[in-house]
């Protein structure tokens, strides 16, 4: 095996953008029938290195071979040529086109020389779903998919096109457990086929689930090769860290005082108008953590929007401590103390054009010492921003830069910093930790435990299970907009739990 | 069997529910046309053919827009291409005595002018509604600049081609089988145009560079390519309507003749949402109110107050734009400039 030409091949590979080396001397090989993780924190340069591989990005120096031979790839085209193809992390589909369209796109199926025999593509589409188990309708549009099987068109793009190498650039950041499992299945098959596969994650779990080799990046250098079979996720942490790692936070007994949040027979609707949550009622006490766990789609967004402010209540109430805040307006619920770590950071919770020192001050940027009479106070504001910078470790360029140009971990630092800063009673965290990188979720999680023993009530919502077991002193399991079970986090096994989050059922004796 | 036939009954409902608007006006417009006409086949006949001649510019103006924003590049400068085609054209037939000649002249003025949006849009990725606009304002300046009066055309304006015995056929035979030729090309173009966009592969990318650049560059399509070429073409079509205007319907050339229509055609690709053939159906509409407009100053209706009536096609335009452009939806890159990291 050591003699085999590698299906593709990466030597000395360096780029830099501006003053930032993002690569820095990167070599990288990868065997055909093989799974292959790349595997960093964000900004080690994992997504650098395979938009070279796949033309998107030039390097600056080093070489690129293609079973043995030297190639330049100026364009995707080349690579395309080549047999390379790429799941992007930010899914390269035309929403407003059907599968079968946007598979072809670029290299159609036609009767004579330019009209498109459609007829043709969905029948290949077909096979190629069938031959790779990628269950997909050809005749689908994109915009009406779930992003688990748009993810498996753009598998199908690839493989349209005969790729023999298949990149995919954190393919896992935006799937349920299921799809998860479900795609690494599929990889699996893949690379039986023959199909050399790179896997681009920050997850160990995936990791070992998967991977036949692993090379580990960070600060754009490659730090180590191993497989899975010789290590474990403590070590992989730590080469991708560079320092060794608490992957469960450690914490004490809860010690749970008055009901800080109190929702009964919530009912909300989602942007169709439908009926997303559904009699939902349940209490966090000062000083516990309580974990909402579910697939995504459950109606955990409507949930925390409600609570939030942000979304319209049909019926039910929610207080915090003795205010009703149901249908008050979300500057008057974050005034009464509820902090919020939203779902989509990039949405939500920063203005990414602002800088990071405003974007600090967000929730009280007009009140005293920030602004005096409706003008702002830009010391205060300054003094403020270069505190949180140093307190919570946000790493930026300085506090002046736009919000949009941190990276995921250091955005949500950022937010973090912002709301556990102000005197909260109530914290809502919806998946608090999704793409970001171990160190940031390491940090991230001891910050609610923090939170907790200061005495605050805690509602975390997360698809990740292992984050909900990991933290929550209660866990409740919602399905289809219903909360199915509500118990100590003791009494709840990882297997019950996710069995109710497939299946919405409690059947107990079935374990 | 019955469930089957219920799901026919549906989808055929359906059809008609999302069709309501069109059928609607349709019915409102046959029955308002038959009125006015009071059942006169002579006037009917004159309205119709009327509409058709108002509608042709409108078309090829909105099919301009069409391809371009299907590609991603926003055009208000159709209004500009139209008034230096219109003038190009005449320039070039009044001088040389021919007017295919001209016509060419206007259709490569066009294109021209598209050249140089797209230069400024897509190449220099400088910002598409001020290139447009810079469009519009050089055509008023450059082609006022070189207005001489006194020009005619030696051949006269482009004649009516019969075809045949459908000719003779009584109200159809006027309205649709007696046109001049760029008329007939246009009534052509607009099935093709449509055959192209959702057909063919190039009709495929085209879309895919309007919509998601990015995703079209990843598979190997040069967004700028497309871009320039399609906005280029497009001038064309714009050129054709220009030198419609001026070798076709008027025979001359006169400042500003193009009188806003470059922007209606807009309206009226916007109305049809973004399909040639919806444009082609929204540009009839137009097209009718101002067949009617002129309807009411030859019967001397309501003449004591002709602003009212010279408001009509402007007031369906508003009347339609509100309710139609909330719920259109443009393809999803226009007017951003494209460039790869």
């Amino acid at each position: 095996m050591a003699n085999e030409t590698p299906a593709l091949e990466a030597t000395g590979i360096c780029k830099r953008f501006g003053s930032v080396v993002a690569n820095d001397q990167v070599d990288l090989k990868v065997n055909s029938g093989r799974v292959h993780a790349l595997l960093g924190e964000n900004g080690a340069g994992k997504s650098t290195l395979v938009n070279i591989l796949f033309g998107l990005y030039r390097a600056d120096q080093g070489e690129v071979r293609v079973k043995g031979e030297v190639v330049d790839l100026g364009r995707p085209r080349d690579a395309i040529d080549r047999g390379i193809g790429m799941v992007h992390q930010h899914f390269q589909l035309v929403p407003v086109l059907t599968v079968a369209e946007n598979v072809v796109l670029g290299s159609e199926p036609a009767r004579g020389r330019s009209v498109m025999n459609l007829d043709a593509a969905k029948q290949e589409v077909l096979e190629l779903a069938e031959r790779y188990q990628l269950e997909v309708d050809p005749s689908a549009r994109i915009e009406d998919l779930p992003v688990g099987t748009q993810q498996r068109v753009e598998i199908l793009r690839s493989l349209y096109r005969q790729a023999d190498v298949l990149i995919l650039d954190e393919p896992t950041a935006v799937l349920t457990p299921q799809e998860t499992d479900h795609l690494l299945s599929v990889l699996r098959n893949l690379a039986d086929q023959g199909v050399a596969v790179v896997f681009i994650t920050h997850k160990l779990r995936e990791v070992l689930a998967i991977a036949d080799e692993v090379t580990v990046m960070r600060e754009g250098r490659v730090v180590g090769s191993t497989t899975p079979a010789e290590t474990d996720e403590a070590g992989l942490a730590e080469m991708m860290v560079g320092r060794s790692v608490v992957l469960r936070v450690s914490k004490d007994e809860a010690s749970p005082g008055d009901v800080v949040l109190q929702i009964g027979d919530l009912e909300v609707d989602d942007n169709r108008g439908l009926r997303a949550v559904t009699g939902l009622s349940l209490e966090v006490r000062a000083g516990e953590i309580l974990g909402i766990a579910g697939v995504e789609g459950n109606g955990q967004r409507e949930l925390v929007e409600a609570v939030t402010g942000l979304r319209a209540v049909v019926s039910g109430t929610v207080r915090i401590g003795n205010d009703d805040i149901t249908g008050q307006s979300p500057r008057k619920i974050s005034e009464l103390g509820m902090a919020h770590v939203p779902e989509d950071r990039e949405k939500h919770g920063l203005i990414g054009p602002h800088s990071v020192a405003d974007n600090l001050v967000l929730n009280r940027y007009h009140r005293p010492p920030y602004a005096l009479r409706g003008i702002r106070q830009p010391q205060a504001i300054t003094d403020h921003a270069q505190r949180m910078v140093a307190d919570y470790d946000i790493r930026t360029p300085n506090i002046f830069t736009p919000a949009r140009s941190l990276s995921g971990g250091n955005k949500q630092k950022a937010i973090a910093a912002r709301e556990f800063s102000h005197d909260a009673r109530l914290l809502v965290a919806a998946q608090p930790t999704r793409g970001i990188d171990v160190g940031s979720i390491e940090f991230v999680h001891q910050q609610l435990i923090n939170q907790r023993n200061l005495g605050l009530a805690v509602l975390l919502i997360s698809a990740e299970l292992d984050e909900i077991l990991s933290l929550s002193d209660r866990i409740g399991v919602i399905y289809r907009g219903r909360l199915v079970v509500i118990a100590d986090a003791v009494t709840l096994d990882r297997n019950r739990i996710g069995r109710i989050m497939t299946t919405g059922a409690d059947d107990k004796t079935a374990a | 069997m019955m469930d089957n036939q219920s799901t026919n009954g549906g989808i055929a409902a359906r059809f008609l529910y999302r069709g309501r608007w069109w059928l609607i006006t349709t019915v409102v417009i046959t029955v308002f046309t038959l009125w006015t006409a009071e059942f006169h086949q002579a006037q009917t006949t004159a309205v119709l053919a009327s509409t058709l001649r108002h509608s042709t510019p409108l078309v090829l103006g909105a099919m301009c827009g069409i391809l371009g924003e299907r590609s991603g590049v926003i055009n208000i400068g159709i209004e500009g291409q139209m008034l230096m085609s219109a003038w190009a054209g005449f320039m070039v037939a009044s001088s040389t005595g021919d007017l295919t000649l001209g016509v060419i002249a206007g259709v490569a003025m066009g294109m021209l002018m598209g050249a140089v949006l797209a230069g400024i849009s897509v190449g220099l990725r400088g910002d598409q509604i001020i290139a447009g606009t810079v469009l519009n304002i050089a055509a008023i300046g450059i082609t006022s600049f070189f207005f001489s009066q006194g020009r005619t055309l030696p051949s006269g304006k482009a004649q009516a081609i019969r075809l045949g015995p459908l000719a003779d056929l009584p109200v159809a035979g006027r309205v649709l089988f007696s046109n001049r030729p760029i008329t007939y090309l246009t009534l052509l173009m607009v099935p093709v145009l449509w055959f192209c966009l959702f057909r063919t592969t190039w009709g495929l990318r085209t879309r895919a560079v309007g919509e998601h650049p990015s995703a079209a560059e990843t598979v190997g399509i040069s967004v700028v390519g497309m871009r320039y070429l399609n906005v280029i073409l497009a001038g064309g079509i714009a050129g054709l309507a220009g030198a419609y205007l001026s070798l076709e319907a008027v025979g001359s050339f006169e400042r500003g003749m193009t009188n806003g229509r470059g922007f209606v055609a807009l309206a009226v690709m916007i109305f049809g949402r973004w399909n040639p053939v919806g444009a082609w159906g929204a540009a009839l509409l137009f097209g009718y109110a101002s067949a009617v407009q002129t309807q009411f100053q030859f019967r001397d209706w309501l003449t004591n107050d002709p602003q009212f009536v010279g408001m009509i096609p402007f007031v369906v335009t508003i009347v339609v734009l509100a309710g139609f452009v909330g719920r259109a939806r443009p393809p999803a890159a226009i007017g951003q400039p494209y460039s790869r990291e």
